[in-house]
């Protein structure tokens, strides 16, 4: 029988029988009849397994990832996905199970989630994390009204140079509540300080940095979260998880809530989701965070064991008073975090954040030999970098194509005096040999 | 259950009690406490901030409900238990001595007398029994 | 028995990680980044070989509980079979790799499988467009509720501040609500568990924003007078949101837009079997009516001629009255293709058996238990019901302990204690995918319960005994909360 439905005639007739119903159509007799459907939803035709086989992979081969070679980054990050990374998130335990209420029989599920807090917490620098948001931009979002509570004031201030589409979220979460979102400019690529110094006032909840942020420039963290905790305001930092495995955690340089996104740990791109988002803070805010948390605690006969906890800041009990109203998370994507951040390790971590800096660094150096790129911003950066080109990106971007590289993204869509710019992304999977190919094609334009 | 006689009560479980120099400490009645079960986080105002009677002041959080808590008196709260930040239970324990919440100073001390006597909320409790018993 | 944390094995110096050399120049990180932004230890992350992790994450997994272990009659959740061949075409290489940033001629084949999803999701929902943008259902509840936000704000109707929640409601919805800036305002539900319409007829107004409610309701039960609520609501002015996350019992049957809802929200991880998880991801797509779509977030994913007589699909990212992005991207594609492949494989016939047997399994299991325990809306149920464990109070037994006792024989338990109108509640969902037989048999497992509960109550208070670990100390956990893994010697 079709949908996994496993009910023989038998079955159907003696199941019937037992409710007291002469057929299933008995079974909808509170369904007034001028609201039943009378005719069937108009979907195409049922396949078999090797049908649906077939026509996703036609589908799946319309997208051609594998052939090109890809220097976009801005949110999505083709870093390498161990095997035994997908292989352990693939146990159907994990994967089949729902939010661990029955902590009896979650453990696994439970446990791990704290192994994935507590390594959220080593590289951020903070005391605790939660078991995960949607995303980078709805963590940050949701850690910026979270300020606004904390602090009971209204005005939260956001770097220009934080990725787009995250303060695209950050205005819709806020949009139905009593703030004030007032955007910091970059004009040289990073938060101008004293435009900052400038905005930050009495009435300022919290100022929002992206650490490398969104052109991948390093920020002066230390500077900033000073003069942010001169005004008594919270520092947040949205940071990227592989980059912390060289620079300061940002607990070090006063943040108070740090969020990201952990997509680039252990999780493929997926066309921009799931995707997997963090949220950490001091312990002084542990009880004010929005989301799940798990905490360890003892069983009967005096086990370790853990549990989800403080539930008092959840939906299900707070109701309207609660913290979010988030319920469903990401917590596949977390697993695949903690067993990615596992498998890497120490020294592992550190090795693939400076591959990535060592290759970015040489990619941009040699771009910038081409006549026709220009640089855009100074100062340091981790794995992203800006250029300008003589010729109009959409241009390059097309003639790279051609060449099956994908090129660095257009930023002039995103903040106009920077038309004629490009992002471009250098992770640890790109070869020498494929940065000079993308070096020698925009030569040759 | 536990109704000390030289209290008043709210309806919504909460004592208070005149002290010396005017000022009110409130708290929850062993009926609250024991309703709640094992409180293990409160939630308490500033000292500084001001309440009308009747308004939420903070939360009692137990495993699996939260409980607000609400002024029987309006005021300016002057004092909060420090100890239950680390110690929850003391709600639970002792909730009309270790387990206070907080103290006020009183903006209208004609308010005590809109509360209820030792008698009455005792009366007031056995109504509750009634209508919860099924 | 409890096992080391992943910090607590491995050795000082393994790793487990096989990278390349650089291949690069290399340059001094001294050199590239300032000295006051680099980190001065490394983090304390693990350090276990391949092996060490395998197995390690391995035990772990053998201590939960999936769809795939066992019957998970948890309401409200709809945990029905995850088909395995969805899992193989969400990996293929062609969906996983994609940048969500690729020129639109390298990304054809995602954007139409998100054209054609949203095509299905529309007809499923009797809905004029959805976004798919949601990450979850609440995610997808704040999204809805924002669009109705922005629709009276739209036409300067500013004072509508309050959203109507019937108390049977899942937590999301106050939650949600608040998040809009709108103050909740409860209606009490009826003698047969629907909207009571004169409560609401007393509370709707002109400061009504909307209403939000399930249907089928938390109850398991269809509100057969749906269509006068969302009358009443229409005619105060306010608009009717469904919570979708029970449309696994009418799919094919009844449609939230044929009802009178202006916004639904389907949760592809409950009612198009994409699996949980352990917590997420989900996607929580909203439809709306077209007198919305106005405010729909952007990008929508959009049809034209390619001009050589075929189609060319694209990201529209036009709309000046949008709500704006709820999430970075597009959602969470890689749920979307499960859920796709889902409706491709069931077609609508298979959509509605689905449904027509979820219904019948729940009515099934209610019959079978309406005499142990007390069952306190009696009538036909849609693809759950709940029971109350009120029957057994004398005996000290709570319907919390019959979730652990039922941990004992192997089953995972029924979501308790919600919702929260009823006393004890045990809110039981079998989906279509289970058996008679698995019925039958979890049917006596609960009927032996109740048995126990009176013939020897701490069986039941005492339980679990077979599990991982026992019943956990949720008190100190929450009273003295320990959050992370800290190296004693640090």
């Amino acid at each position: 029988m079709a949908g996994f439905v496993p009910h023989t005639p038998r079955d159907v007739r003696e199941m019937l029988e037992v409710v007291g119903a002469a057929g299933l159509d008995d079974l909808f007799v509170d369904v007034p009849a001028e609201l039943r459907l009378r005719k069937p939803l108009n979907l195409p035709a049922p396949m078999s397994e090797m049908e649906l086989v077939k026509h996703m992979g036609r589908l799946a081969g319309k997208n051609r990832p594998g052939d090109y070679t890809c220097f976009l980054g801005a949110g999505a990050y083709d870093h390498y996905v161990p095997s035994v990374v997908k292989h352990l998130v693939m146990r159907s335990e994990f994967y089949t199970a729902y939010t661990p209420y029955q902590a009896e029989i979650s453990q696994g599920t439970l446990q791990s989630i704290f192994e994935f807090q507590s390594m959220i917490c080593e590289l951020t620098g903070m005391d605790a994390a939660n078991a995960s948001m949607y995303d980078g931009a709805t963590a940050t979002a949701e850690g910026a009204v979270m300020a606004c509570r904390v602090t009971g004031k209204s005005k939260i201030l956001v770097s220009e140079a934080m990725h787009p589409e995250y303060r695209e979220v950050l205005n819709t979460f806020t949009s139905g509540l009593p703030v004030e979102v007032v955007e910091i400019p970059a004009p040289e690529g990073v938060t101008a300080p004293g435009e900052l110094e400038k905005l930050l006032d009495r009435e300022t909840a919290c100022v929002i940095i992206q650490n490398p942020n969104f052109f991948g420039l390093v920020e002066d963290g230390p500077a900033l979260g000073e003069a942010v905790h001169r005004q008594k305001a919270l520092f947040i930092v949205c940071a990227d998880p592989i980059s912390l495995g060289l620079l300061k955690a940002p607990g070090d340089y006063g943040a108070d809530i740090v969020t990201g996104d952990a997509q680039g740990l252990g999780n493929s791109m997926y066309f921009g989701g799931p995707h997997v988002g963090f949220f950490a803070v001091k312990s002084k805010y542990m009880r004010k965070m929005p989301g799940r948390v798990v905490g360890q605690t003892t069983d009967a006969a005096g086990n370790r064991g853990f549990v989800l906890t403080m539930q008092g800041r959840e939906q299900h009990i707070r109701r309207e008073k609660a913290t979010s109203n988030i319920c469903s998370n990401q917590a596949l994507c977390a697993l695949a975090a903690t067993v990615y951040l596992s498998c890497l390790g120490k020294t592992g971590l550190a090795k693939v954040a400076e591959l990535c800096l060592q290759k970015a660094r040489y990619a941009y150096r040699r771009l910038l030999e081409l006549e026709g790129v220009e640089p855009v911003f100074r100062g340091p950066f981790f794995k992203e970098f800006v250029v300008r080109t003589a010729r109009r990106p959409a241009e390059v971007n097309q003639h790279l194509l051609r060449h099956k590289i994908i090129g660095g993204l257009d930023l002039g869509k995103y903040y106009p005096r920077l038309d004629g710019a490009m992002l471009f992304c250098v992770t640890e999977t790109r070869t020498r040999g494929e940065i000079d190919y993308l070096v020698d094609k925009m030569g040759g334009l | 259950m536990k109704v000390p006689e030289n209290l008043n009560y709210s309806k919504e479980h909460e004592w208070a009690e005149q002290r010396e120099g005017g000022v009110i400490r409130v708290g929850v009645t062993d009926y609250a406490q024991d309703a709640m079960g094992d409180v293990v986080f409160v939630e308490l105002p500033e000292t500084g901030q001001s309440f009308a009677a009747g308004e939420s002041f903070g939360s009692l959080e137990s495993v699996k409900a939260v409980s607000d808590c609400y002024m029987p008196v309006g005021g300016t709260v002057t004092a909060v238990n420090e100890a239950l930040l680390d110690a929850p239970e003391l709600v639970n324990k002792d909730p009309y001595g270790e387990g206070w919440l907080i103290e006020v100073e009183p903006s209208d001390e004609q308010e005590l007398e809109n509360l209820l006597s030792a008698e009455e909320y005792k009366q007031y409790l056995t109504t509750l029994k009634d209508e919860g018993g099924d | 028995m409890s096992g080391p944390l992943i910090f607590e094995i491995g050795s000082p110096g393994r790793t487990a990680a096989a990278l390349p050399e650089n291949d690069v120049p290399a340059q001094r990180v001294e050199e590239m980044l300032p000295p006051a932004m680099l980190r001065e230890e490394p983090a304390g992350l693990p350090e276990v070989s391949e092996l060490d992790l395998v197995r390690h994450y391995t035990g772990l997994s053998r201590k939960n509980y999936g769809v795939d272990t066992g019957f998970y009659p948890l309401g409200s959740c709809t945990m029905k079979y995850n088909p395995k061949v969805n899992e193989d075409v969400a990996a293929l290489a062609g969906f996983s790799g994609l940048h969500p940033y690729l020129p639109g001629e390298l990304c054809q084949g995602a954007l139409q499988l998100m054209y054609e999803l949203e095509k299905y999701l529309c007809e499923i929902a009797g809905m004029d467009r959805f976004t798919l943008q949601p990450a979850a259902g609440a995610h997808g509840e704040l999204t809805g509720m924002l669009i109705i936000r922005a629709y009276h704000m739209q036409r300067g109707d500013a004072r509508r501040n309050k959203v109507l929640v019937p108390d049977s409601a899942h937590g999301t919805n106050p939650a949600t609500a608040a998040m809009c800036g709108y103050k909740t305002v409860e209606i009490k539900s009826d003698s047969r568990g629907g909207v009571d319409l004169d409560d609401l007829r007393r509370l709707v107004g002109d400061d009504t924003a909307g209403l939000m409610l399930t249907n089928p309701n938390t109850l398991g039960l269809f509100d057969e007078n749906i269509a006068q609520i969302a009358r009443i609501v229409h005619e105060a002015g306010g608009l009717v949101y469904c919570d979708g996350a029970n449309m696994n019992a009418i799919m094919g049957i009844a449609r939230p837009g044929d009802m009178g809802f202006d916004v639904v929200h389907f949760n592809l991880h409950k009612t198009f079997s994409t699996p949980h998880g352990g917590g997420g991801p989900g996607s929580g797509p909203v439809g709306v009516k077209d007198i919305l779509v106005p405010y729909l977030p952007r990008p929508l994913v959009e049809c034209r001629d390619n001009g050589t007589g075929g189609k060319e699909y694209y990201l529209d990212y036009g709309g000046e009255q949008s709500i704006g992005r709820v999430k970075a991207f597009y959602g969470n594609f890689g749920v979307m293709v499960k859920a796709y492949a889902y409706i491709r494989m069931l077609g609508a016939t298979g959509l509605k058996e689905a449904s027509r047997y979820a219904v019948l399994n729940a009515n099934y299991l209610k019959e079978k238990l309406k005499d142990t325990y007390h069952l306190p809306y009696d009538r036909t149920c849609m693809h759950e019901f709940v029971l109350s464990a009120r029957n057994l109070k004398d005996t000290g037994v709570r319907a919390l302990d019959i979730a652990k006792r039922l941990l004992d024989y192997g089953y995972h338990p029924p979501t308790v204690y919600f919702p929260l109108i009823v006393e004890e509640a045990l809110m039981i969902e079998p989906t279509e995918t289970e058996s008679k037989e698995t019925l039958d048999r979890f049917a006596e497992a609960m009927q032996r319960i109740a048995r126990e509960a009176v013939e020897n109550p701490e069986l039941v208070t005492g339980a679990p005994r077979c599990t991982p670990v026992q019943r956990l100390d949720e008190v100190t956990a929450a009273r003295k909360p320990v959050l992370r893994y800290r190296q004693e010697n640090a």
